[in-house]
């Protein structure tokens, strides 16, 4: 995030692949999506319709949210099945 | 050596022969009055395998310019000429070209922009794009036209500069007048421009890239501060290409070229086709004993200021000619620019500007001499009555 205009490539170029991880989108949020491990239930829907990868998950289970590049779009908290409703979004002023 | 005999082009055929020699990878181009014969005889170069060029017609210059951004990005040496209308509905893509580093040459034949609709000379539609990181080098005539397209090709694809080049003419004037030229062997051209070396491309798959990419406010600025480092090595280059051009085929090229000016105390500076009406206007005053002198500009983009306010110093007073209006109420385009480059001058020359030639309206030496002559009233110590005049319109 640091680099002068004279270390950056030419033309605006990305020039390595796989380089947004990089690239942290976290403070764009407003909302954060706060997961519940006592009602989750494993189904990965939140990891798989996640836009941005920020869904982690060990073993196949969801074990947290990567908040550097979660964006907060809140498709996690909406996917996730009504009969558990385990992400909860929570305006991020509460975390200030 | 460059051919000795001299073969009558106009300025469109002039255009056309250079891409010929330049032998491109991609063309894609519309047609436009008064520049559509620059490609319609390149379209027929490459239908009689004259040329290895892809040939993309497309439906729009937007779309022309589109596919030039997308070959060049592909790593190609991509040519296109318009002019007018046409300039400026590639405009949004010109910006990208710039940005993208694209050294894609354009040959851009200068006509009024609508309304009301118009096809004649005036430089309205290359001055509207001048900001958008495109290299700018006007020609006075077939020959200029002819040998600025092949030195485009060296400046824009420097490694140390990597932009676009519009070569523009005048449309009619140096477009449809038929010149006497001397053209260069193809091998000449060819060992000239050398083969191209493509800084990057997406074709490439063992160096995969993204080309296009989306900046915030953390990034966009240092871009575009590469961009503008882009244009000031481009004025070194300008100059290296151009006396190189000279040494090899005895035509040399600068930032622009003065006539009679070392001891003149007053001068016109210009652009393009005026350039030889008032060569002769300079001559007639010189045998009157008028100590007048001409500056013919060749590179508008990058504006070299500083070079332009050494080779203007000396003189009085000086009148400033532009073939477009920029609408402002403060002049036309190049005369915001030159007084500009004038200000850090110790003592500045008295200087005002002619708004003339809108629309292909003629421009005499007639004309011209009455320029000199109030120049001449103004550096004998009389007041500017105007800054700004409009020289031919009907009052
Ligand atoms: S809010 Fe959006 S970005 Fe963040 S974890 Fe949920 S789906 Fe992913
Ligand atoms: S969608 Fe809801 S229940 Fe399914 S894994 Fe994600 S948080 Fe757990």
């Amino acid at each position: 995030m640091t680099k002068t205009w004279k270390e950056l490539p030419e033309g605006g170029l990305i020039t390595e692949s796989g380089n947004a991880h990089q690239y942290e989108t976290g403070d764009w949020r407003n909302l954060r999506p706060v997961h519940d491990r006592e009602k989750c239930i494993n189904c990965l829907f939140c990891w798989i319709y996640c836009p941005d990868s920020a869904i982690i998950v060990k073993d196949g289970k969801v074990v947290g949210i990567d908040y550097a590049h979660c964006k907060g779009c809140g498709i996690c908290a909406r996917e996730c099945p009504d009969k558990v409703k385990a992400i909860k979004m929570v305006d991020e002023s509460e975390y200030e | 050596m460059a051919t000795k005999e001299l073969v009558a082009r106009t300025g469109n055929e002039a255009m056309a022969e250079a891409m010929r020699q330049i032998n491109p990878d991609v063309v894609a181009a519309y047609p436009i009055t008064p520049a559509t014969e620059i490609v319609q005889l390149f379209s027929s170069y490459v239908a009689d395998g004259l040329v290895d060029t892809e040939f993309v017609t497309v439906e729009s210059e937007h779309s022309a310019m589109s596919a030039c951004v997308g070959a060049s990005t592909a790593g190609a040496r991509v040519m296109t000429g318009t002019s007018s209308q046409g300039l400026i509905l590639m405009a949004e893509i010109l910006y990208i070209a710039a940005g993208l580093r694209c050294p894609i040459i354009l040959a851009e034949v200068n006509r009024a922009l609508s309304s009301p609709i118009n096809i004649h000379c005036d430089h309205s539609d290359t001055m509207s794009v001048r900001d958008s990181g495109w290299i700018q080098i006007f020609s006075e005539n077939s020959q200029e036209a002819y040998d600025n397209m092949i030195q485009a090709v060296r400046i824009g694809e420097h490694m140390d500069v990597r932009l676009p080049v519009m070569v523009t003419t005048d449309g009619f004037i140096i477009s449809h007048g038929l010149e006497a030229i001397s053209m260069l062997e193809d091998k000449e051209v060819q060992d000239f421009i050398g083969p191209y070396k493509a800084a990057y491309s997406l074709l490439d798959v063992e160096k995969p890239i993204t080309a296009g990419g989306l900046d915030f406010t953390d990034y966009y600025f240092e871009h575009r501060r590469q961009t503008a480092q882009a244009m000031k090595n481009a004025k070194k280059v300008i100059l290296e290409v151009g006396r190189e051009f000279g040494e090899k085929f005895g035509r040399n090229y600068g930032f622009f070229e003065g006539y009679k000016l070392d001891d003149a105390e007053i001068a016109l500076v210009l652009l393009g086709s005026t350039a030889g009406t008032a060569r002769v206007a300079v001559d007639q005053l010189r045998e009157a004993g008028v100590k007048c002198g001409l500056l013919k500009l060749r590179v508008f983009r990058p504006f070299p200021a500083e070079e332009l306010a050494e080779a203007l110093k000396h003189l009085k007073a000086i009148a400033v000619m532009d073939r477009s209006d920029s609408l402002s109420t403060a002049g036309g385009p190049l005369f915001a620019e030159v007084r500009s480059a004038l200000y850090d001058l110790p003592e500045r020359p008295a200087i005002v500007n002619y708004i003339y030639g809108l629309g292909g309206r003629d421009i005499t030496v007639e004309d011209l001499e009455g320029v000199y002559r109030e120049l001449q009233r103004i550096s004998g110590g009389g007041q500017v009555q105007e800054t700004i005049q409009y020289l031919g319109v009907r009052e």
